[in-house]
């Protein structure tokens, strides 16, 4: 099924959308949070937006008494509540005919059979070849258990040159070890290339925007570099605490659970060298090279900080600080804070630090990269004339408000030279909120059509962690998180660890 | 907010717009293109929701001109320029102006524009009915890099093709090409699947539909293969099928909302292929500005083959290099003295 073969699809008809071929989906811990959130309203936009295949099916999987019609009114309830695209019940009636439902336990070889058999039976009533991604919505302790269970029911192998791939999502290990690990149980049994890590970061619209911004552009490439850049802030804060989370959180603290993937993927993007192409094997490459540059610096206790949140009043509301959460070990050391400067070892960036912050129970929810320029070497202007002027700084705001901003000084309107930051704003989520699908739906769709572009390879995975388990280790045994107040820009610490550098924080 | 503006000029609305701008509060520019609408005082309403609609896809600004050239020969020799500027609100994210033109200057609508387009920014410029012949040679098409005309509002849609045809270019779209949009994205994933070959085509659909005409040209110019045009009650589109040795390939939609596919050896599957708004429309034609090769194509390929059905003969396909023989077409009947009923509901009606 090759374009070409196809005489009514040209590589110049741009209207025609990306459908995946005939296919389906199986979602194991259908009945998750993130399932119902994220997942089914993902699927229901797809098939508004005509992009899913006639005959798509969606099985779901889990310990629930449940048929095939109640498996559809939770699907329907979770559309209604969260599908970005109005419901249409023309859309619901070809989507709700696919619905399977197949109750049972991972353990359970009476469930995967049953599964066996839906899959089987779908094939010949809706079509779908013996295409399936397999979507592992379940904590990783159960991944071994469900891909040998899969394995063992004849399910990771289609029949003739039908397809089966695998979906996970993070965490990806605890440590590299662990990472390895558990790509190894994976890809026992499915091949690497058939392995799909969510990162749901790289699904983003603004994510997708760094690579066109730095690559079709010329405005920007030139001065992309150790020459003209002063440091790069990666930030992402969130303002909610661990929420209900306490099991999954406490032992693992936000640089695993973010800095390891999401920021180190957005520092990949940002540092990396242009790719060949966009094939997805050039994107690693490039990726990689990018990631395998990472130094970290040589006093871990200087240059990196972690913090806890304590009680406090955020945005108007009292909240419980972390150790004070429910299911929360009040000894515990785990970072809800984490600050680290590395640099990147490679002729564009020598010497150039990123800094790279994550906490939980910030001043707001934001993620944005910070491209911080040099100050001009010479100025013709008085100190005094420039004194309100900071560094020129180019920001890719990745969430929430998505776009684009450059700071750049102005003359004050007056008789007196007076030089100020003023900036200059593409507004990306504001405008084309209507139309910018949600991460999931892309990378759904993505897996539907085997396009790994936006998806990270373990390589990626694993050499995220040989950046963060010496900082890990490193925190282990020295000292314990600094406490900071709900609601702020985390502890007083971050802020001194750029002050030793002579630079301080930008407030997101 | 809202500045009327009577007896005007150019530069006086482009203040009124910077000052709309500074009293809303965002003295910031993003939008991305200039949609010249042009319309009668009828029309326009209708045309500026769609537009308004779409521009929350496509942050624009909005350029309603609407001609008023008057009916006495002294109301004809005037000229005066009304003007309405919207900016926020309702208008969606960008900037809306209505231009009315009484009088002479219903006649040089382009040197009111011309002050009025964004810098740098594309131009689109559309006409929701009463195109003009050769939209290119048009004052105001030669202002624009789109020119978006639909063949559906004419009074004979079917002969309006022909003439799109002939006056085609580069730059040139029309409404009908957008409405089949998912008719062929559906039809293009069924062929990405295993098929023998399709050996002959059908495409049924209403009378005075041009998109049941431009579907069955492209489907000709790509297949390569005999296609019928066959009249059905419609709404819209009503089914494609596709002729192959192990049987039909079938897209059939019977009820304007939920078709169904059936292919050989496979089980029938539903599909839903609604009727789309015209927002939506204009929002599609609004997403890729660069000339639509496989529209021009597609009505080009029609020119002849139009002419044939008209005169209800069938003829040897017009391309050289055809190796599947007769192109056929079945022919329409003779276009009517007047619209087909409904006409405000068909506009806004997907093929």
């Amino acid at each position: 099924m090759t374009t070409s073969s196809n005489p009514l699809r040209d590589p110049r008809d741009r209207r025609l959308p990306r459908i995946a071929g005939p296919s389906g989906l199986v979602i194991f811990g259908v009945t998750g949070d993130l399932s119902r959130k994220k997942l089914m309203p993902a699927v229901y936009d797809l098939a508004n937006r005509g992009l899913l295949p006639p005959g798509f099916s969606l099985v779901g999987f889990a310990r629930r008494d449940w048929a095939d019609e109640d498996f559809a009114q939770v699907v329907h309830d979770a559309v209604k509540e969260h599908a970005r695209t109005p419901f249409r019940e023309e859309v619901w009636q070809q989507l709700a005919e696919g619905f399977r439902f197949v109750p049972g336990d991972f353990s359970d070889d009476e469930a995967f059979k049953t599964l066996r058999s839906t899959i089987e039976e779908l094939d010949k009533a809706r079509g779908t070849g013996g295409n399936f991604a397999f979507y592992l919505s379940v904590p990783p302790k159960f991944f071994p258990t469900v891909v040998q269970q899969l394995k063992k029911h004849g399910l990771s192998n289609g029949p003739g040159d039908s397809w089966r791939r695998a979906v996970i999502e993070k965490p990806f290990g605890h440590n590299l070890e662990s990472a390895e690990e558990l790509n190894q149980v994976v890809h026992e049994v499915f091949r690497p290339s058939d392995v799909f890590r969510i990162d749901h970061y790289l699904g983003k619209e603004t994510v997708q925007n760094i690579l066109a911004l730095r690559f079709a552009n010329t405005m920007f490439e030139p001065i992309w570099n150790r020459s003209y850049v002063d440091h790069v802030q990666i930030t992402m804060a969130e303002d909610i605490g661990i929420g209900g989370r306490a099991g999954y959180y406490d032992g693992i603290g936000s640089a695993r659970d973010v800095i390891q993937n999401h920021l180190l993927q957005l520092l990949a993007l940002t540092a990396m060298e242009e790719p060949a192409s966009f094939e997805a094997d050039a994107l690693v490459t490039e990726k990689l090279k990018a990631l395998r540059a990472v130094k970290l610096p040589r006093e871990l206790g200087k240059h990196t900080v972690r913090g806890q949140y304590a009680h406090g009043w955020q945005g108007g509301e009292e909240v419980l600080g972390y150790l004070e959460e429910e299911g929360i070990d009040p000894h515990s050391k785990t970072d809800t804070f984490a600050a680290i400067k590395v640099e990147i070892d490679n002729r564009r960036w020598a010497g150039v630090p990123f800094y790279l912050r994550t906490g939980k129970r910030l001043g707001r929810r934001v993620t944005e990269i910070a491209v911080v320029f040099q100050r001009a070497p010479h100025s013709p202007f008085d100190t005094t004339d420039t004194q309100e002027l900071g560094e020129n700084a180019l920001v890719i705001r990745v969430q929430p408000d998505e776009g684009v901003t450059i700071r750049f000084g102005s003359k004050v309107p007056g008789t007196s030279m007076e030089i100020r930051d003023v900036t200059m704003d593409f507004a990306y989520g504001e405008s084309f909120t209507e139309s910018s699908p949600e991460a999931y739906e892309r990378l759904l769709l993505d897996v539907l059509l085997g396009d790994a572009n936006l998806f990270p390879r373990h390589q990626e995975v694993e050499q995220s962690w040989r950046i963060l388990d010496p900082i890990e280790e490193y925190w282990d045994k020295h000292g314990k998180p600094e406490q900071y107040t709900a609601g702020t820009w985390g502890p007083k610490a971050a802020d001194q660890m750029l002050a030793r550098d002579g630079r301080s924080w930008r407030r997101p | 907010m809202n500045i009327d503006l009577t007896d005007t000029t150019s530069a006086r609305i482009n203040s009124a717009l910077v000052q709309a701008r500074r009293s809303t509060g965002t003295p910031a520019t993003g939008m991305v293109l200039t949609l010249v609408i042009v319309t009668d005082e009828g029309n326009h309403y209708d045309a500026l929701k769609a537009a308004s609609e779409a521009s929350k896809e496509h942050p624009s600004r909005n350029l309603v001109v609407i001609k008023r050239p008057g009916r006495s020969p002294r109301d004809r020799k005037m000229a005066r320029l009304d003007a309405e500027v919207r900016v926020g609100g309702e208008t969606g994210t960008g900037e809306t102006v209505l231009l009315r033109l009484h009088g002479e200057l219903a006649n040089h609508a382009h040197s009111v524009v011309l002050p009025l387009l964004l810098p740098d920014a594309p131009v689109v410029v559309w006409w929701p009915e009463d195109a003009p012949e050769n939209p290119s040679e048009d004052l105001l098409g030669q202002l624009a890099q789109r020119r978006i005309t639909d063949a559906q509002a004419t009074e004979d849609p079917v002969a309006t093709l022909g003439l799109r045809a002939d006056t085609y270019t580069p730059g040139d779209t029309d409404l009908a090409w957008t409405r089949i949009t998912p008719w062929r994205s559906v039809l293009a994933a069924a062929l990405d699947q295993k098929h023998s070959p399709i050996s002959s085509a059908t495409v049924e659909g209403e009378a005075y539909n041009p998109s049941s005409e431009l579907l069955a040209l492209w489907l000709a110019e790509r297949l390569r293969v005999p296609v019928d045009r066959q009249v059905s009650d419609g709404p819209g589109l009503t089914a494609v099928r596709l002729e192959t040795a192990d049987g039909e390939i079938c897209l059939d939609r019977a009820n304007g909302s939920l078709a169904e596919l059936a292919m050989p050896g496979q089980p029938d599957r539903h599909v839903a292929l609604q009727r789309r708004e015209m927002s939506e429309l204009i929002a599609e034609e609004l997403r890729r500005l660069d000339p639509d090769e496989m529209y021009a194509s597609a009505v080009k390929f029609g020119v002849s083959k139009l002419g044939k059905a008209a005169t209800a003969t069938h003829a040897s396909a017009p391309k050289p290099g055809d190796g599947h023989g007769n192109g056929q077409a079945r022919p329409v009947p003779a276009p009517p003295k007047h619209k087909p009923e409904g006409k405000a509901e068909g506009k806004a009606a997907d093929a």
